[in-house]
Formats: structure tokens, C-alpha cells, sequence
């Protein structure tokens, strides 16, 4: 288990680390004497664009989902330790973090390949041949199975409730690009554009 | 991608009129196309005229449950010291729609202008629109559309020089059906689990943050400018079937069907022209076997059920479903029905929030019978047990996802019994292999 961020700069002190934090990261971490220090990410620029979205809303815990998108956007995945930070920031206890964080499907408790792959699979899409779909991206990624990252850490694939594209079956979101109308024979294509 | 297809003379363009013209996404291109007016019509009106108005035109709610938009916004108590929101519900994912999509991507300064309108009716100097987090391009286009609209003064701290304040917030949802249910969706903004919360109190009295909140559909607020301009006795009249259902309906249509995407039409249009004509009809050689006419959550319709239905409210009902958020899920003859209630019964399974015993137990069970009848271990029994088990997700919980689940699991053994009778008696090869 390691997690993304790692610059050197991270342990500038343990000034930055609030209390009851370290403690939390390890109990959970499973491999704490593994564990890269974790880097916290509300710092600087950061700690400012949190700041600014509390004004948007009356309560801080109200910026939840919105800190959870930055710690993704920023490290790729959720882990413990970051659960720790959001929870400390917004004056929450982690296991009331993880609880949402698991609630909602599009946050990853775990890393994941370096492009994620979604495929909706549900009836208006399986009519129209999203399994064929699901089996060819499995195959041409090397994933072989769903949930499973290729030996290359490329890819991710996994199967997905409705995307709201129904009428442009079947829809895939590599990444943040939702590609319509994707049929096994333009999977080739679609991957070469993700290294 | 995903460019709409050429209006079909028998749709009513009203809404989707700038579909596909990239230049109306903008705020310029909106206002030269007689964008925002209404807004500052509305600001020279009082909130109860434009409540008044909404009420006249007999506009219901898009999202499903057709509940009529003026009365919800009158139920809103008058200034009374405490903030009052909208939350604009563009968490689309009902299976079958995607209509709130298309009106995102191609004209969000019509959503933004409804918003602003809907937000002055009823007293609010917030709205918040939730957007799902897998409609990446939506969530950009409809930042774009916020920046510049305040930069413009249409929206924000002082809004075309009126004084008054409306702020848009667009809150990123993280994937779960169940937000799109309304008072789901509020937790959610609030920062918590999207589960639902029993009624009352209605969000009227107690919504987001405990305050008085509207929650109104991306298409239901994206009419609102049309109503304000043209008249509510304008959109009252457009109504072929009758006069509960009025104005223009997007209908997403998808499945087995010549020309998927979203088609206009005029309240009460018979769903066989719908099909069949603008939709350019069944793939050649194949035969319409089955239509889930309002999103996946509706009981599945015949196909001599759906030969004489209207598209309207009452018209859908008659024929034994609903008309719901209008998503279409079109099925030939290819189809297994068996099969596609199955996949139906795994997306409430897995979109269930669990906090409801007869839904968190029953969707799962459902999808484990349903495997048992696919894998050939079925028998004559399942069929009371799924009936039973639907009857409990039916009318018994705090929200209606497992009434949702239960609805094409009921419909489906009602009109396509033979079909599940037939792997039951091993007249039909397995459709997935047992465990």
C-alpha cells in the first residue's frame, strides 16, 4: 500500500499534522510501519479553495463531497489518511467521513490505474450490447476482470449503474471523457488515446 | 457526439429549439436568442404574479412524480426572516432518461434563467444545482454558463441592478441513484449519506439546512422562461390529450428503435407516432415485443399496450404504467425479458441505500431468485415469492426505490409469464451459468 503524493517537502514538521491523525492513518492503514508520510492536502492554495467553498454553504460539514472530489482530483484515491485530514478540516470524525466516502460509488477507497474506465452495463445499454462491450475492454486492457487494474497499471474497467446517456448506448467515461455509442470494434481506438 | 438529430415536424421545439446550435451555450448567443428576458420580466412582476402565472400554465414536475410547480412553489411560506433555497435536481439517472442532460449541454443559460426565476418566486437567494459526478460535460458547461452570467449580472449579489440576490451553486454529486430522490439529495448537499428522510416534514417547512427549500427538475425550471414570455394560457393550451397534462414533454427514447434521442412533443401525442414515425420505428425485420414508457422504475407496458397510448400523464396510467421522468425503453422481439428484469432488479439492488429493511433485503432477494429462474434452478413457486416479496417493496418504505423494483418485476410475470415459465421448465437454455 503507498500513497500517491510523496514530495520530499511533506514532513516539514509535525506542525501540520493534527492530533489524533497520525494515529487514526496507522489503525486503519493495515501496513502503518510501510506507510509513506502522508501529505497533507489542504495546505497553501489549497486551504484557501476550501476556505472559499465554506462560504458557499451555512455548515462546513456541507463541503464534504466537495473536499472528497479534491482530495480524488488531487491523489487519484481516498485513503485513510487523507479521511483523517478531511475529517479534521471539516471538524468531523473519520469513521463519518469513510461512512460517506463509501455511500457514494465514484470515490476510490484504493488505487486505481492511471486511466479509470466506467461502462454502463444497465437494461436501455444491455439491450444494445454493453456486455459485448464490458468483455472486449476487459480483453484489449489486459484487466480480465472487472474491478482488476492491467499488470501495466494502465487501466481500470468496471461496470456501472445507468451513465444517463441512453440514447448514445453503449456510453464509457474514461476518466473525465464520456465517450457515446462505443461498440467492441472501437475499443482499439478509444485506448490508444489514454497512455 | 451525441449531436441531436434533426427536429421531426410532428415534435414542438420549445425547450429543445437550440439543441445542437453551440453558439445558444453562450451567454450572448442566449440573449440574442431572446434569452433572460423573462427574467427581467419577472423582476418587474411580484413573486406571487409569477407563482400565479406558473400555476396558470399547469406546469408539472419533469422529474417524475408530476407534482403541479405552481402549488409547490405557493407551499413555500411567504418571507419569514429565514433563508429559503432551490435545489435544481439535475442528478439524472433514472435508466431510459436523458433528457436533463441534453438541456445542460446545449442550453444552460435556459436552465440558469428558469432557476433564477423559480429562486425570485419563491423568496430564495440560493440555489443549489446538483449535478451528478459522472455528467463531466454538463458540470463544465454549466460552471461556464455561471461564471458568465455573473459576470453579466443575470445572476448574483445584485442581479440585472434589481437588488435583489440569487447565487448559484452547483454541488458535484459522487454516484448514487438514490440522490436524485429529493430529500436524499438534500443530505447530500448537506454532507451526508443520501438517504432519504421520511415526510413530513416536507421541504417546504424543512429542507436543506432545516430551511424552507423547493426542489424542482433541470426540465420542469427550464420551461419556466417559456410560461413567463409567451403566457400560462400559452403553454395551457398545448395539450392534445387533456387538460391535466399541458405543454411539451422531452421524451427520451432508447432500446431497440431506429432513431434513438430525445424528441419534443405536445402533451398527449399518441406513442405509436412517436415510435413509428419520428423515432423511424423497430430495427428492419424486428416487431416491438415490450416499452418501459417513464424510466426503469414503471411497470413494463405491453406492446398492444402501447399501440393506442397517449404520452401524457392520465394517458400512460390508463394503460397501467406511468408517464414518469418520460425516459423510453424500447424492446423488440430480441429481447429476454427474464433476463432485462433481472439487470432491472441488480441496478435497485445495488442503488438501494439500505436504510429500509423490505428494500435493502428485498431488491437483493429479488436479483437472487430472478438467478435461480436464469441459471435454470428455477420453479413454480419463485413466482409467488417474487409477487410476495414485491408486495412488501411495495407503498412500505421511506422512499419509492424498492416500489421501483418491484414495479417491472410484477408487470413483468403479469404480461410475460410464458417467458419465465419457460426456463422453469427447462424449455430454454440457461441464460447464465450456475454457482
Amino acid at each position: 500500500m503507498s500513497l500517491t503524493a510523496g514530495q520530499g517537502g511533506s514532513g516539514a514538521g509535525s506542525s501540520g499534522t493534527p492530533r489524533g491523525f497520525a494515529e487514526h492513518g496507522s489503525a486503519h492503514g493495515g501496513h502503518g510501519t510501510e506507510t509513506a508520510p502522508y501529505e497533507r492536502l489542504f495546505r497553501g492554495e489549497r486551504l484557501a479553495q476550501l476556505e472559499q467553498l465554506f462560504t458557499l454553504y451555512p455548515t462546513k460539514q456541507a463541503c464534504l463531497l466537495p473536499a472528497l472530489w479534491m482530495i480524488q482530483e488531487a491523489r487519484g484515491w481516498i485513503s485513510e489518511p487523507a479521511i483523517g485530514e478531511v475529517a479534521e478540516v471539516l471538524g468531523l470524525t473519520p469513521a463519518y467521513v469513510k461512512g460517506v466516502v463509501t455511500f457514494y460509488t465514484m470515490y476510490h477507497t484504493h488505487p486505481v490505474g492511471r486511466h479509470f474506465i466506467q461502462v454502463c452495463t444497465t437494461t436501455p445499454c444491455n439491450i444494445c450490447g454493453a456486455e459485448d462491450v464490458v468483455r472486449a475492454l476487459l480483453e484489449q486492457t489486459g484487466c480480465r476482470e472487472l474491478g482488476a487494474t492491467s499488470p501495466d497499471g494502465r487501466f481500470t474497467v468496471i461496470e456501472v449503474e445507468c451513465l444517463g446517456a441512453c440514447g448514445f448506448a453503449t456510453p464509457i467515461l474514461v476518466d473525465d471523457d464520456f465517450i457515446e455509442n462505443v461498440t467492441p470494434e472501437k475499443i482499439a481506438g478509444i485506448l490508444q488515446r489514454y497512455e | 457526439m451525441g449531436y441531436p438529430h434533426p427536429s421531426h415536424p410532428k415534435e414542438n421545439p420549445v425547450l429543445s429549439k437550440h439543441f445542437g446550435d453551440p453558439e445558444a451555450r453562450s451567454f450572448d448567443g442566449w440573449v440574442k436568442r431572446g434569452g433572460y428576458e423573462a427574467l427581467r420580466k419577472v423582476l418587474r412582476m411580484s413573486p406571487e404574479a409569477v407563482v400565479e402565472e406558473i400555476k396558470t400554465s399547469g406546469l408539472r414536475g419533469r422529474g417524475g412524480a408530476g407534482f403541479p410547480t405552481g402549488l409547490k412553489w405557493s407551499l413555500m411560506p411567504k418571507a419569514d426572516g429565514r433563508p429559503h433555497y432551490l435545489v435544481c435536481n439535475a442528478d439524472e439517472s433514472e435508466p431510459g432518461t436523458f433528457k436533463d442532460r441534453e438541456i445542460m449541454r446545449w442550453t444552460p443559460h435556459q436552465l440558469l434563467e428558469g432557476c433564477a426565476i423559480a429562486a425570485y418566486a419563491i423568496g430564495a437567494e440560493r440555489c443549489y444545482i446538483y449535478i451528478r459526478g459522472e455528467f463531466t460535460e454538463p458540470l463544465k458547461i454549466m460552471q461556464q454558463a455561471i461564471d458568465e452570467a455573473t459576470a453579466k449580472g443575470a445572476v448574483g449579489a445584485n442581479v440585472f441592478g434589481s437588488g435583489k440576490r440569487i447565487e448559484m451553486i452547483i454541488h458535484r454529486g459522487a454516484g448514487a441513484y438514490i440522490c436524485g430522490e429529493e430529500t436524499a439529495m438534500l443530505n447530500s448537499i448537506e454532507g451526508k449519506r443520501g438517504n432519504p428522510r421520511i415526510k413530513p416534514p416536507y421541504p417546504a417547512q424543512a429542507g436543506v439546512f432545516g430551511m424552507p427549500t423547493t426542489i424542482n427538475n433541470v426540465e420542469t425550471l427550464a420551461a419556466v422562461p417559456h410560461i413567463i414570455m409567451r403566457g400560462g394560457e400559452w403553454y395551457k393550451g398545448l395539450a392534445l390529450g387533456n387538460p391535466k397534462s399541458t405543454g411539451t414533454k422531452l421524451i427520451s427514447v432508447c432500446g431497440h428503435i431506429q432513431r434513438p434521442g430525445n424528441y419534443e412533443v405536445t402533451m398527449g401525442t399518441p406513442m405509436k407516432e412517436l415510435i413509428y414515425e419520428m423515432c423511424g420505428g423497430m430495427r428492419p425485420g424486428r416487431t416491438l415485443k415490450a416499452v418501459i414508457p417513464g424510466g426503469s422504475s414503471v411497470p413494463i407496458m405491453s406492446a398492444a399496450e402501447a399501440e393506442d397510448c397517449l404520452l401524457d400523464y392520465e394517458g400512460v396510467v390508463a394503460k397501467g404504467s406511468m408517464l414518469g421522468s418520460a425516459g423510453m425503453i424500447v424492446m423488440d422481439d430480441t429481447t429476454d425479458m427474464v433476463y432485462q428484469i433481472w439487470r432491472l432488479a441488480r441496478f435497485y439492488a445495488h442503488e438501494s441505500c439500505a436504510q429500509c429493511t423490505q428494500c435493502r433485503e428485498g431488491t437483493a432477494w429479488s436479483v437472487r431468485i430472478l438467478e435461480r429462474i436464469l441459471t435454470g434452478k428455477g420453479k413454480q413457486e419463485h413466482f409467488q415469492l417474487l409477487l410476495d416479496l414485491s408486495d412488501n417493496m411495495t407503498g412500505k418504505t421511506i422512499c419509492v426505490l424498492s416500489d421501483s423494483c418491484a414495479a417491472p418485476i410484477v408487470s413483468g410475470i403479469q404480461k410475460f409469464r410464458h417467458e419465465f415459465e419457460a426456463y422453469i421448465q427447462g424449455a430454454r437454455e440457461p441464460a447464465m451459468a450456475g454457482v
